[in-house]
């Protein structure tokens, strides 16, 4: 067995491997390079602004970024706090 | 119009500064005045490679400091009269490459009238290699077909993507150009070796050219001369479409097939 592949020099085929590991590992990379490092940022003069106007935990504003297709969709979400309402 | 090209890679050792000499030279050598910066602080090699080593004086941080102006610090190739060199410092800190300073310099040779400004890059993605791309008008990716090459070259197409002047000004994006280095048709021939179309359809960027491996290319940097200089060898052949197609010239791709010797050479172990 050796022999014959001595003789064919059949040595495995690795660039197949080599494109097929590249695609998954870049499609995944450049799905995370949206450059959409203003969130932080956002979210902490989200806080300043709403505060300003009403008493809210800033645990209670969150944002999140979701992809849906070729779609994203910037998702604010401020939860106000309970206010009893005067008779 | 000049135009500022950028020679960049992510990965080290894939040939930036190799080809940004031959590069360089094969636009000068079309009669094109060129300049060619070294922004490699504290690992300046564009020197020794151009062959100009000894004569560096100045240097591109002396420059962009004010310590030197900037005809004091230029270095007129050896063969090429429009051609000139800029090198990088081997002693400063590389924080002292500003943009402000960079920018500055760039502008005075477009004053001077040079048509061709190329900027050799460091490997990696730290401030020297992003200060080399931040005023790009195009961008030339130099790739080998191997993994973390091509990995590399896709990270750092995302960086001009989002830092270079051009996409923070929202205008015209960077032109960019791909470039494969250390290419074995025999070995993509046996399948060991990424084909270039396997890398072009990995990275989606435009073909300028495609350098094969060749062992006269350290016998060129061993003299200090541009490999485009090896006169009649593939590789300074390659540079020189390299050169062409990036002027405008249709040129059909040279050195990508292998040919399988004959039974005579086989058995006469040709080489």
């Amino acid at each position: 067995m050796a022999l014959l592949s001595f003789l064919f020099n059949s040595k495995p085929k690795t660039a197949s491997a080599a494109k097929e590991r590249l695609q998954i590992i870049i499609a995944r990379e450049r799905s995370g390079r949206t450059g959409y490092d203003f969130l932080p940022a956002l979210h902490a003069e989200l806080i300043a602004v709403i505060s300003k106007y009403t008493k809210v935990d800033p645990k209670d504003i969150t944002l999140s970024l979701d992809r849906k297709g070729d779609l994203e969709v910037l998702d604010v979400n401020v939860v106000l706090p309970e206010v009893e309402l005067r008779p | 119009m000049a135009r500022i090209i950028v020679i960049t890679s992510g990965k080290g050792g894939v040939g930036k500064t190799t080809s940004s000499a031959s590069f360089a030279t094969g636009l000068a050598m079309r009669g094109h005045k060129t300049a060619v910066i070294d922004f490699d602080v504290g690992l300046r090699n564009l020197d020794l490679i151009m062959g100009c080593e000894r004569r560096v004086v100045y240097d591109l941080i002396n420059v962009v400091s004010g310590e030197a102006n900037l005809r004091q610090a230029l270095i007129k190739d050896k063969h090429c009269d429009n051609l000139f060199i800029l090198p990088a410092s081997q002693t400063r800190d590389k924080d002292a490459l500003t943009e402000e300073g960079v920018e500055r310099v760039l502008n005075e040779l477009i004053h001077m009238d040079f048509e061709f400004i190329i900027c050799d890059s460091p490997a990696g993605i730290e401030h020297g290699a992003i200060m080399a791309l931040t005023f790009a008008d195009e961008a030339i990716i130099v790739t080998n077909p191997e993994v973390s090459s091509v990995r590399d070259s896709d990270r750092i197409l995302g960086i001009i993507q989002a830092k270079s002047r051009r996409a923070l000004n929202g205008g015209e994006p960077v032109k960019e150009h791909l470039l494969v280095t250390r290419y074995s048709p025999k070995r993509v021939d046996a399948g060991e070796m990424l084909s270039f179309q396997d890398v072009q359809e990995i990275l989606r960027i435009p073909l300028i050219g495609i350098i094969p491996e060749s062992e006269e290319v350290l016998s060129a940097s061993n003299q200090g001369n541009p490999a485009i200089h090896l006169k009649g060898s593939a590789v300074s052949l390659a540079y020189e479409d390299v050169v062409g197609r990036f002027l405008g010239d249709e040129l059909p791709l040279r050195f990508t097939d292998y040919e399988k010797p004959g039974f005579l050479k086989r058995i006469f172990g040709a080489k």
